[in-house]
């Protein structure tokens, strides 16, 4: 599947939490260092769990 | 860069928020932005007015008419606004304790009034702000910095308490299940009269670490495990009833709205 949406992370906001790592079907990310990074991205659906759920905005679909 | 919806409806310089790592205070928010992102209301036509407490905190994070008034008296207030400007869509955005204890008596007569407000309530079963004291909302035999061996007061039902006092949008979500908030909120934005929106949320801060319910993950999937859709409950033999949370659309009524009455009889003269 062709990529329309990049998946973005805005560290400055995330405070760690880890409601995307556990709401991620795909496994694309972790903690690390108390921040969220992406660690597989080619795995990414694009389905928005992530950004759905994340109470700080630090995780979102945009961009191409 | 945060994303397009936080960027277009969010005062972004105040970002990151004052809530604490997991709190779903952020979750709610979001989902209300979305909510009036889908029913494409202009930004200036929407009042979004809180009292005091954790979750009275987004509306000075969101960039709409926003006010940010006294403890309990946030309803209060909305219906001034709604008052003086009846075309603005009027959100009240409460808390547990702001809306349930302190405010209780705004609650019951704004719906009874079935003045045209959308009031979300973010329930997360405590006192955040001030420290974890136990609320109206805090299950019985919880526990609170106030409580510490356990809550001995029986916990408000938000909803039967907003429907039996005259509310005709009623309904309670999670932020388990975030797209269900979004889907009730522009219901209730769109219902002429008062509608209630229980969402209930997570403060792993103070709730979790209280009573043992874990980190903000564990207290999502709880919530995913003791609240049921209301058509499968109906379903569901007595016993295993028990305990349960009816999440889903509670109520819908039909009754004269307030502002459009008290016109009717300015029109009069």
């Amino acid at each position: 599947m062709k990529t329309l949406e990049r998946l973005n992370v805005e560290k400055e906001l995330c405070k760690g939490c880890g409601i995307c790592v556990a709401f991620c079907p795909k496994n694309v990310l972790e903690i690390k260092d108390d921040k969220v990074v992406i660690k597989d991205l080619d795995s990414c659906i694009q389905c928005g769990q992530c950004e759905l759920r994340c109470p700080d905005y630090a995780i979102y679909l945009g961009g191409k | 860069m945060p994303s397009q919806l936080v960027e277009k409806y969010y005062r972004t310089e105040s970002l990151p928020h004052i809530w604490c790592p997991g709190c779903g205070n952020g979750i709610v928010t979001r989902a209300i932005v979305k909510a009036i992102d889908n029913i494409g209301l202009n930004q200036n036509d929407v009042c979004i007015v809180s009292g005091i407490g954790c979750s009275s905190r987004a509306s000075g994070y969101l960039d709409f008419n926003t006010i940010h008034t006294t403890h309990g008296r946030a309803l209060a207030f909305a219906t001034g606004i709604k008052f003086a400007n009846p075309k603005l869509h009027v959100i009240v955005i409460t808390g547990d304790g702001d809306c349930a204890a302190i405010g209780g008596n705004h609650l019951i007569h704004a719906a009874r009034r079935n003045i045209d407000i959308t009031t979300i309530v973010f329930n997360n079963n405590i006192y955040g702000m001030t420290g974890g004291q136990y609320s109206p909302t805090t299950p019985t035999g919880d526990k609170g910095t106030t409580a510490p061996y356990g809550n001995i007061d029986a916990n408000f039902d938000l909803c039967d308490l907003a429907k039996a006092a005259g509310a005709t949008y009623v309904s309670r979500a999670t932020v388990y299940g975030t797209n269900m908030i979004i889907k009730q909120v522009e219901e209730g934005i769109k219902n002429r009269g008062f509608s209630f929106i229980e969402t209930l949320t997570t403060c792993p801060t103070y709730y979790g670490r209280k009573n043992k319910k874990g980190d903000a993950v564990e207290m999502m999937m709880n919530l995913r495990d003791i609240t049921i859709n209301k058509a499968a409950y109906e379903k569901l033999s007595e016993e295993k009833r028990e305990g349960k949370i009816i999440i889903g659309e509670l109520y819908r009524g039909k009754r004269p709205e307030y502002t459009n009455e008290y016109n009717k009889i300015m029109e009069s003269f």
